[in-house]
């Protein structure tokens, strides 16, 4: 009984994230887009894990029908820039950016949306989302989607379920997608440790934030393109290519 | 946005609910003549709306028989507020009711359910407004134009009631009232569609990706019949239909309404009241329909196209 | 009590969703495409709940692509077939109506009606293979029945790929070889889209990437792979090899060749008949008898060469080039006995004289200088970027080489340059490219992978003699391989060819690889004759791997004027209902990858690495669905009921008790079988060794995968590395331990180019043909207009149509894939907005795509990732309407398409063979079918057409047994239910 009237002075919780709060470390994805081929094996792997995981079952309607949709938490998208001959064709993989500043976390009537204090990661608590559906509206980057039979919200989970499980040998406890990625283009770890290779990448290489007018401090972070213009020259960043806008 | 019935349909309700305890409450306060048991008539038909779109509520909901925790978040939802608010101001409003049945006539209970209904207000326009990135929400309008927009459909609605049981000193108050809030509302809304069709969007397919190429356009959304993505965000008619359901609510909701309010009021004709509030209605429902499609919600950046 | 309340979450994110249920991991090869990597799958409570790459595997090592990651949706797709069926009595072909009947039954009616085709006559019985992987027992079971009609699909594939290097390297692209990009400093893709060998690709472009390699795509369209290329330079499609040829005449006029390796390592220097006569353009040869008789195709000894330092003719093959000696690789000159002679490498030269990159611009489309600056580019990187490894070797003739040379610029390539009719000189042009570079099994350059490099041409008993037809008697000859003559060719005495999908004829002498497309058209037209039982594996002839599919479709169903089948008997074996279930007379449910045994054998489609041979298994992981039978199990069965002598123990009994049994056993030399690892009674001998009855295990307590790391001295130059030759001998991939030079120049064109100008003893071509061979068989490459240009009207139909191959699916198989069916419903035509503005289609509007044989209508997507004069979709995403289990009006029927509508199986050709008035519309040397040279123009559909695409088809019914109905929701859970 103490305990619920701490609880709801609101004194402080173990794992929820408190608003503002600045955690010690923060996982998250750095996403390559200079190697990304655009194969979605982070999609499927991905669906693969989770659908059957503490995260699933991700429902597909219609599988086999007209119009087959259903629940993944990754998608891989495709993009052009350029007129012919000049067209840059570039892969775009999104999944949920784990924000520091979630926006879909102060909006959610029921606390089912949190972000952990320990790791940074955003989660949907399933038992208690009530589907309302606001989360989805208050993300800018349309990262979560609701689960059409289960009928609560879903997304990444940055595989918490893989990354603590101690039964798995040390090099699997990676998120599904991370490992699956046969170019590598997706890496992984906590980019409040300037020694992390994420760290390092998004240093050496310039890694940015998606929709960073709206301040909502993305945690993944994406590295652009890079071009070698010639053999044994040094490759620039795509934008800043002469020619280019 | 994807406007759902059951969202449009609570918060219609409810601002009509609102607005109708708020002039009822204004005219006890104001010591308007009103026979006994108006009040209370007035207070239950307030009540079956709230509890009606309070139902109609829950269809948005996923799990439904979970909607209680709903109420936990308070300190930081603005939609968990709402749902501690609602019922306090239904309880309000049966408060008064039963105070009414019982013949006390306290002036606490009628200013109470007018803060209430001014929080009501207040915490649901805020759901919308308070997401920063919706830039057709994102403004004080948003407030006004669920306040004014409900006041008015109370008091066309108040109106309505008045003519039809008889209450003409009520009448007489509420009519000219309407069509002057009922004006205003047409002002504010109209402010936030002037607002709305001048405003330049933050996000860019370049700021969304990262890739800051002029002439970048998406080829494929990554799955190729849709997703909640492109369900929840997209309201699917096409340009001429978004363009008749403007001015159908213009007219409905607000022009007709006021044409309709004058005339029942120099022609004394309670037709013509009840005629206003029927037409209003559908009005009422366009404009808060046009209120949720309007909204191009920067996600829908990516989600483009197919191949 | 008041938990409920609680600011903390409820659901515990790691808790497993399935405590206390039993789990395992098993190791097998996931089969969703060739690629082959090796994978672990998850179980719980038996059913397969997570696969994800081995991280052990060398292949993959521990990535897996999507395809893979979504074999769980192969498993359980509703469109299984799981009992053999027999089409109706009294039913039509096509109808899909089907009563289940045991295997007994099936064997039976199989056996008897085979033994009768094979006591009378063995060739009226076809085995045609599609996406397998084991054509070392189908081709075997062919062999062993007696008839040479027997093929996989390479054919329609990619066989100029194949052949094109093979005939010039002794090697090829995928599983042969391929790109060292672990050393390479620029690396070049042409023609390649996403290809079945593709996670190791991702893997080391990457890596390539990220170490400052240079990556250039030359690509119609921008796609895959080419995304993250450092340029693409985009081509008209069927021209890359008149951009080859100009790179070969500016690398030449530039002198960017690797003089030292051409003189030593490659058949440049050998000195060139130039005298009319029977040997023009054939090798000189010493005719002192002691020398022995003179060189041919696949006997390359008894050469010369002119050496400079003396002015003297030397012998250059097989005694190499000796120390001092400098031979010309320019120049006229005269032997003793007067006759005119050059070195090959002059005749290039020649060759490419013409070939200047403004020649190629008016061609390719690439401006003449950018084909200037990128033949300097790859001229200097391979020259002046060189370096050498510390790593000594001697070569084939004992010369000890202190370090091997680096030359750091790699290729790959893939259907883009082989889907054409003019494949196979082109793919010629890019080896002889690759080779005056010094690239060849070079650190940085092309890396061959064992059992390649193989000689020049590859040894084998060719089938060239209906006399070796008898019944009940196997054929000794093998039905495929790589003629190195007309003395080889597979026709009857009066030219005619003897198989039925006429390969190894005058028509494609070298269709190394068969012609499955042409099998059902030339069975239907009785040419030459008519077949009675037709054996389909694994391949959707009715549908995405045909060219004129509704023709072959209507032609399945053909029946002559006594009412029977023009083929009389169709069996289907697949694992799938595809759209050629529906046609067959009797359907044999193949099990999937994950329930059945498999070899990735050296003796089929190896599995190698740069560094040393590798093979590897798939074992079953849960048991068969319903009464599925893997195919190897049928065919054993079949060639033990049948009493093939190597399937029948000289008692005459049952030889092997299965599949498993027969990969232990099976030893075609003695000491190699078809798996290498752990061989010898105890499991310790590789590569060579008794057969080991606990193989099997071993495999699968090693990841499924045996891998052989060769010393570093075998690392490279295997094509003369003495070491590494005989190693190779001894290990039974090669007869021979002879170095393997490259045939820049191919006296075995030649010779086929001589038979047809009547300058020979020998086998000759009829003469309707001897204008063709003679024009496409020439010893230099060269390049031409595809063939079907000249049966097109190009002003009528002025755009390229080809297709790329998605990432997320592989041929027609994975629509049924409930996962991957989500990434590509249906597809669009991709079109350059100003071709398609040009043409009034809007992005996103319907349209009629047509060629001069058919006509589709589908969804145009404007896109600047393609050249303006082509047109291209994904291949195979379209499908017939219930076909696979889908749903009638299922997007795949609605809203895909196939461009195979388009495209013929055969053009207009003046008098053919016997006076037929068509040929097969393929590769002239190879019979590589020329899928991208249809040629097609665009229009807008009409407002008031359907939306929907064109042609439709009758909606397929279920065949009985297929595994379930189509569900509306989907959520399967492996195990335990939650």
């Amino acid at each position: 009984m103490i305990q619920w009237l701490k609880d709801l002075m609101g004194s402080g919780s173990t794992v929820r994230a408190e608003p503002g709060e600045t955690l010690a470390k923060q996982l998250a994805l750095v996403i390559d887009l200079n190697v990304c081929v655009g194969c979605h094996a982070c999609v499927t792997s991905c669906k693969e894990w989770n659908n059957f995981g503490s995260a699933g079952p991700l429902a597909d309607e219609r599988p086999y029908g007209a119009d087959p949709t259903g629940t993944f938490f990754n998608r891989v998208q495709t993009y052009e820039a350029g007129a012919f001959p000049g067209t840059d064709t570039i892969h775009f993989p999104k999944s949920c950016l784990h924000c520091e500043d979630p926006p879909c976390v102060p909006v959610c009537p029921t606390g089912a949306s949190y972000k952990r204090k320990e790791d940074g990661i955003v989660l949907v608590d399933y038992d208690k989302c009530i589907g309302c559906k606001y989360c989805a509206w208050a993300c800018p980057y349309g990262a979560r989607e609701l689960d059409e039979e289960r009928q609560v919200m879903t997304k990444c989970t940055l595989c918490v379920d893989r990354i603590y499980d101690e039964k798995l040998p040390r090099e699997d406890r990676k998120p599904a997608c991370v490992k699956a990625c046969p170019t590598g283009a997706r890496l992984f770890g906590d980019v409040k440790d300037p020694a992390s290779d994420v760290s390092k990448a998004i240093r050496e290489r310039g890694g940015y934030s998606l929709m960073p007018e709206w301040e909502t401090n993305p945690a993944n972070q994406y590295l652009p393109r890079r071009v070698t213009q010639a053999v044994g020259g040094a490759a620039q960043v795509q934008a800043k290519l002469p020619g280019r806008e | 946005m994807n406007p759902a019935f059951s969202v449009i349909a609570f918060t219609v309700l409810a601002g009509a609910a609102q607005g109708l305890v708020v002039t009822l409450a204004l005219a006890v306060l104001a010591g308007v003549p009103l026979a006994p048991g108006f009040g209370s008539t007035a207070l239950i038909v307030a009540q079956a709306m709230l509890l009606i779109g309070l139902v109609a509520s829950f269809g948005h909901l996923g799990r439904p028989e979970r909607a209680w925790r709903a109420a936990l978040m308070w300190r930081t939802s603005w939609l968990s507020r709402e749902v501690i608010v609602l019922p306090a101001f239904i309880a309000v409003n049966g408060l008064w009711w039963l105070a009414l049945r019982n013949g006390m006539h306290t002036p606490l209970l009628p200013l109470a359910a007018i803060v209430m209904a001014a929080a009501l207000w207040c915490c649901t326009a805020m759901i919308y407004a308070c997401l920063r990135f919706i830039q057709e929400w994102a403004h004080s309008l948003t407030i006004a134009n669920f306040t004014l927009i409900g006041l008015s459909s109370g008091l066309v609605l108040a109106s309505a009631l008045a003519a039809v049981l008889g209450e003409q000193a009520l009448l007489r108050l509420t009519a000219p009232a309407a069509v002057a809030v009922t004006l205003s509302a047409w002002a504010t809304r109209s402010l936030a569609l002037y607002r709305n069709a001048a405003l330049k969007p933050r996000s860019t397919l370049q700021s969304a990706t990262g890739i800051h190429a002029p002439d970048l356009v998406q080829k494929s959304m990554g799955m190729s019949a849709g997703s909640f993505n492109t369900r929840e965000f997209f309201h699917g008619a096409s340009r001429a239909a978004f363009k008749q359901i403007k001015l159908a609510f213009i007219m409905l909701a607000f022009v007709a309404p006021v044409l309709l309010l004058v005339w029942a009021a120099t022609a004394q004709s309670t037709a013509a009241f009840v005629l206003a509030l029927l037409v209003q209605a559908p009005g009422l429902v366009a404009e808060r329909w046009f209120f949720f499609a309007q909204a191009r919600h920067p996600q829908n950046l990516y989600y483009q196209v197919v191949s | 009590m008041f938990k409920f309340l609680s600011r903390e979450p409820i659901h515990d994110p790691l808790a497993s969703p399935a405590p206390g249920a039993h789990t395992e991991v098993k190791t097998t090869t996931c089969y969703m495409c060739a690629c082959r990597c090796g994978i672990r799958v998850h179980l719980r409570e038996g059913e397969v709940r997570y696969i994800d790459g081995n991280p052990e595997h060398p292949l993959n090592q521990g990535v897996i692509c999507a395809k893979g990651a979504s074999g769980i949706m192969k498993q359980v797709s509703p469109a299984r077939l799981t009992r053999p069926l027999l089409r109706k009595a009294g039913s039509e072909r096509g109808a899909g109506e089907f009563e289940p009947i045991s295997w007994d039954r099936a064997f039976d009616l199989l056996t008897e009606r085979l033994s009768k085709i094979r006591a009378t006559d063995p060739k009226k019985f076809a085995l045609f293979t599609g996406r397998d992987q084991m054509q070392a027992l189908t081709g075997l079971f062919a062999r062993q029945f007696g008839t040479p009609n027997y093929a996989a699909h390479g054919g329609f594939c990619s066989v100029n790929m194949a052949a094109g290097m093979i005939y010039t390297i002794g090697g090829s692209f995928w599983e042969f070889g391929g790109p060292d990009l672990d050393r390479a400093k620029l690396f070049v893709m042409i023609g390649t889209a996403e290809d079945h060998h593709s996670n190791p690709m991702k893997i080391a472009l990457s890596k390539f990437k990220r170490a400052g390699g240079r990556f250039i795509s030359i690509n119609p369209v921008r796609t895959g792979y080419s995304a993250i290329a450092d340029e693409w330079i985009p081509i008209k499609p069927g021209t890359d090899g008149a951009l080859f040829m100009a790179l070969l005449h500016e690398l030449i006029a530039n002198d960017l060749i690797d003089h030292a390796f051409l003189k030593r390592f490659t058949n440049a220097p050998q000195l060139v008949v130039l005298d009319e006569g029977e040997r023009e353009g054939l090798f000189a040869f010493d005719p002192d008898p002691q020398r022995g008789p003179p060189g041919d195709g696949r006997n390359p000894h008894n050469k010369l060469v002119w050496d400079k330092s003396d002015g003297k003719v030397k012998a250059a093959y097989p005694e190499g080039i000796a120390e001092g000696c400098d031979p010309a690789l320019e120049g006229h000159f005269t032997l003793a006995d007067g006759t005119r002679v050059a070195p090959s490498f002059q005749l290039l030269r020649e060759r490419v004289a013409s070939c200047t990159p403004e020649w190629a611009q008016a061609i390719t489309g690439i401006a003449a200088a950018r084909i200037r600056d990128l033949a300097r580019e790859m001229g200097e990187t391979a020259l002046r970027q060189a370096f050498e490894l510390p790593i000594a070797w001697t070569d084939a003739w004992g010369k000890q080489h202190a370090s091997t040379q680096a030359r750091p610029v790699a290729f790959h390539a893939m259907r883009g340059l082989a889907a054409h009719s003019n494949g196979f000189q082109t793919v010629r042009a890019l080896a002889v490219l690759m080779s005056v570079l010094g690239t060849i099994d070079a650190p940085g350059g092309f890396r061959h992978k064992a059992p390649y490099p193989r000689h020049i041409v590859p040894n084998y008993r060719a089938f060239n003699s209906p006399e070796m037809i008898h019944p009940n008697t196997p054929l000794n000859a093998a039905p495929l391989g790589f003629p190195a003559n007309p003395e080889e060719l597979a026709i009857n005495p009066d030219g005619s060819p003897i198989r039925i999908d006429h390969a190894f004829s005058w028509e494609h002498p070298l269709s190394a690889h068969g012609l499955m497309h042409n099998v059902i058209t030339n069975a239907v037209k009785g040419d030459p004759y008519r077949i009675d039982t037709l054996l389909i594996f694994m391949a959707n002839m009715a549908w995405n791997s045909s060219m004129n599919t509704m023709a072959v479709r209507e032609m399945l169903n053909r029946k002559d004027e006594a009412g029977e089948y023009m083929i009389p008997f169709l069996v289907v074996c697949d694992a799938f209902q595809s759209e050629t279930v529906a046609f067959a007379d009797l359907v044999l449910p193949d099990t999937t990858y994950l329930e059945r045994h498999d070899v990735m054998s050296m003796l089929d489609r190896p599995i190698s690495e740069f560094d040393g041979p590798v093979d590897s298994v798939r074992v079953p992981v849960v048991p068969p669905l319903g009464e599925c039978k893997p195919f190897q199990e049928v065919l054993i069965e079949l060639a033990s009921r049948m009493k093939f002598p190597a399937f029948t123990t000289p008692e005459g009994g049952r030889k092997f008790s299965g599949y498993p049994d027969f990969v232990v056993k099976f030893e075609p030399q003695p000491g190699i079988g078809f798996l290498m690892g752990w061989r010898g009674k105890d499991g310790t001998q590789h590569l060579r060794g008794e057969p080991n009855p606990n193989q099997w295990q071993a495999y699968a307590s090693n990841n499924c995968v045996f891998q052989y790391h060769m010393p570093q001295s075998m690392h490279y130059m295997r094509n003369w590395n003495r070491e590494y030759l005989d190693f190779a001998k001894d290990k039974g991939w090669r007869q021979r331990n002879d170095p393997v030079q490259l045939a820049l120049y191919s006296d075995t064109l030649q010779t086929f180019r001589l038979a047809a100008r009547g300058k020979t003893a020998g086998r000759q071509p009829p003469d309707a043909l001897r204008e063709r061979i003679a024009t496409y068989f020439d010893p230099l490459p060269f390049w031409y207009p595809p063939l079907e240009d000249s049966a097109t009207d190009l002003q009528a139909y002025p755009l390229n149509a080809i297709t790329q191959r998605p990432m997320a699916m592989y041929h027609s198989w994975d629509s049924q894939n409930a996962w991957l069916r989500q990434i590509h419903s249906h597809n669009y035509l991709h079109v350059n907005p100003l071709t398609a503005l040009a043409a009034g289609i809007a992005d996103g509007g319907w349209c009629w795509v047509e060629s001069q044989w058919g006509r589709v209508r589908c969804m145009v997507r404007h896109s600047e990732a393609v050249e303006p004069g082509t047109v291209w979709t994904w291949n195979a995403i379209g499908k017939a309407d219930g076909a696979w289990q889908l749903a009638p009006g299922a997007d795949e029927a609605r809203k895909g398409f196939l461009l195979n509508h388009l495209i013929t199986e055969e053009l207009p050709f003046d008098g053919g063979e016997h006076g037929a008035n068509t040929i097969s519309n393929s590769d002239p040397v190879t019979g590589q079918a020329g899928w991208y040279d249809v040629r097609v123009r665009i229009r807008p559909a009409a407002a008031d057409e359907a939306e929907q695409t064109f042609p439709q088809v009758a909606t397929m019914p279920a065949a009985p047994g297929v595994l379930g109905k189509t569900a509306s929701a989907l959520m399967y859970f492996a195990g335990r239910r939650k």
